[in-house]
């Protein structure tokens, strides 16, 4: 599935308690920023989106895969490339609704919370919103329109913490306005 | 052999850059009514390709050629379009738009938050970055055309 990319440069890696320290002091920010956590979800939801659209060219062209033909497909692409890639797991797909339109995506562990302990006072934050966003926007720009949340967290007590994934659409490309 | 000139188009259909090298004879119409176009025969092609074809098609639209030049045609998952003309002895273009994607485009333009997506750019670094590259290619050589 995933073919050479012909890219050389990109050898470096970072390291990833490096990133989980920066989310923490970004989330640890925008609480305190904000009133409430509904608003901080928002916020953090909102630059996944901006990160997202970004990061699917990155993708695109590192991993050198092509269209998905469709939701199944998709969910594999995002499972075992994307999630691989960028954060080094491989969450599990399951939880297929009848119609192919819904998946879930299970984490066993998940990397942006790794030393984080919710206080009781932020019971209804959902702590890694950011990669909802991300997914959101980068489905987007591959003409796919899709409900993307979390149904459980283990930081909120859950046993697992699982994304869930809806299938809304397939974004039209239309003639820009004023072509004749 | 020789490149004429380069595309870019956003998924929206505006022209995100454009760029010639040695391109004898302009269209005559103004360069914005030149892109819509463009874009416009591009788009017509893949609907018509798709349509057309007797089988399911990965890739699609790749290229066409008249007797004077080839326009290679190279479309990204995301909708970028990178559209690229040379004379005919260049018979694949494929791997040089590629890498001009993501090499160039990903890492100049996508990485730089400064860049707004979806705008004409003003890059002037891949501006440059991609000149140079062109100019290295193998087929690229003005004089011998």
């Amino acid at each position: 599935m995933s073919r050479q990319s012909n890219r050389t440069t990109d050898s470096k890696k970072m390291n990833s308690e490096l990133f989980t320290l920066t989310y923490g002091a970004l989330v640890t920010q925008l609480c305190k920023d904000y009133e409430n956590d509904e608003e901080v979800n928002k916020q953090l939801d909102k630059m996944g989106y901006n990160i997202g659209v970004r990061l699917i060219e990155d993708f695109l062209a590192r991993s050198s895969i092509g269209r998905c033909q469709d939701f199944r497909e998709t969910a594999d692409v995002i499972a075992k490339v994307a999630f691989k890639m960028y954060l080094g797991i491989t969450p599990s797909v399951t939880n297929w609704s009848p119609g192919g339109d819904e998946f879930s995506l299970i984490l066993e562990n998940n990397p942006l919370a790794d030393f984080v302990e919710l206080p009781d006072n932020h019971s209804t934050l959902i702590y890694s919103n950011l990669l909802c966003g991300v997914l959101r926007g980068a489905l987007e720009m591959v003409q796919m329109a899709v409900d993307v949340k979390f149904s459980q967290d283990s930081l909120r007590g859950d046993n697992v913490t699982e994304i869930r994934m809806k299938f809304i659409k397939r974004i039209e490309e239309n003639l820009p306005a004023g072509e004749e | 052999m020789t490149v004429h000139n380069l595309y870019i188009f956003d998924r929206n259909g505006s022209c995100l850059f454009y760029s010639e090298w040695n391109r004898k004879k302009q269209a005559g119409i103004s360069k914005d009514e030149e892109f819509k176009l463009m874009y416009g025969m591009l788009f017509s092609i893949r609907s018509f390709v798709s349509k057309m074809s007797p089988q399911d098609m990965k890739d699609g639209f790749l290229s066409f050629q008249t007797s004077k030049y080839r326009l290679h045609y190279y479309e990204t998952a995301s909708g970028l379009k990178f559209v690229m003309n040379t004379d005919l002895s260049v018979s694949n273009a494929r791997d040089t738009l590629q890498h001009i994607y993501s090499n160039l485009y990903v890492d100049l333009v996508v990485k730089n938050p400064l860049v707004p997506s979806c705008q004409p750019l003003d890059s002037e670094l891949f501006g440059t970055r991609l000149d140079s590259f062109i100019r290295s290619l193998p087929y690229y050589s003005p004089r011998a055309a």
